[in-house]
């Protein structure tokens, strides 16, 4: 076979299908020891923080999970874009099961800064810039949710969602830059791509751990659900008729 | 080490409310996914099932 089929044989449900289900456990795998080292770290390694005591060590959970409800949106919206510029019912599934996980870790990372903000604001909640932008991530993507939830014809609902996300990426660099643009109550990045990390080591490692492990966990969730999406839409195809797990 | 005695450790200097209420709620997300997943996936299995025996009965 050449090779440009082997790559596209993948795109497609059958053969995508099994390659999923053997990728899920390491994944998984991966999810749990990083998760485990992180834990480690943010707990027993990170030293105190000299200003906020013990309660800056919400920021090992908080940074992920914000980190991850971004990175998941723009993959979301890769994916729906994809599927809607060349026509590609797998890569629509691949949106339509981003979507839940990011919006669990968009909501994670509002939670967390709350709990985060109360004690150190002495606020739950203010409508500034970087926390409402992140509130609009979620209901994006429970307006992409709903909207799929809403059509009934499943390549009618791929395209419609896809318009949601595709318009909604916008709001992903107002996340990212608004502590910049604007005069927030949030903190600066912690972390940023130009400029040396204003923590101590340990702390960044603690973050990056857990980031990593919340990395790995999306990746076992989105290929866990595209696999039930694939059965649940293919019902009808020969291959998922002839599925072992579906023989037996 | 940054702490003296498990009831240090889980008073977390006081933001004990605040530290676990994160990280327990991020947990439990952690855990009611896949299990909800799981369950996704046994009940499609579950109708493929019904659906390819009802098939092989009225051939």
């Amino acid at each position: 076979m050449n090779p440009k089929l082997i790559t596209w044989k993948y795109a497609s449900p059958p053969y995508f299908y099994p390659l999923a289900g053997k990728m899920i456990p390491w994944f998984a795998l991966l999810a749990v020891l990083l998760g485990i080292a992180g834990l480690w770290v943010s707990f027993f390694v990170a030293p105190t923080d000299a200003q906020q005591g013990e309660g800056y060590r919400i920021i090992f959970v908080h940074v992920g999970a914000s980190w991850m409800s971004m990175f998941l949106y723009l993959v979301m919206a890769f994916w729906a874009g994809i599927g809607l510029s060349f026509n590609t019912k797998l890569s629509s599934m691949m949106a339509s099961a981003v979507a839940p996980t990011g919006a669990m870790f968009a909501f994670l990372s509002l939670w967390t800064g709350a709990l985060w903000g109360k004690p150190m604001w002495g606020t739950w909640w203010v409508w500034d810039a970087r926390l409402t932008s992140e509130l609009i991530l979620l209901f994006l993507y429970l307006g992409f949710i709903a909207l799929q939830a809403a059509i009934d014809e499943p390549r009618r609902a791929d395209k419609a969602g896809a318009i949601i996300a595709l318009v909604g990426v916008v709001n992903v660099p107002i996340i990212y830059f608004s502590v910049k643009w604007w005069n927030t109550l949030h903190q600066g990045a912690s972390v940023s791509l130009t400029q040396a990390p204003s923590m101590a080591k340990t702390m960044l490692l603690g973050m990056l751990l857990m980031a990593l492990s919340f990395w790995m966990y999306s990746i076992a969730m989105v290929l866990t659900r595209v696999r039930a999406i694939m059965l649940e839409r293919e019902r009808h195809s020969d291959w998922v008729a002839n599925l072992k797990e579906v023989r037996s | 080490m940054n702490w003296h005695s498990p009831a240090e450790f889980f008073a977390m200097g006081g933001y004990a409310f605040y530290v676990w209420g994160s990280f327990g709620v991020t947990a439990l997300a952690l855990l009611i996914e896949p299990l909800l997943l799981k369950k996704r996936r046994s009940e499609v299995l579950k109708s493929l099932k019904r659906e390819l025996s009802a098939k092989e009965r009225s051939q």
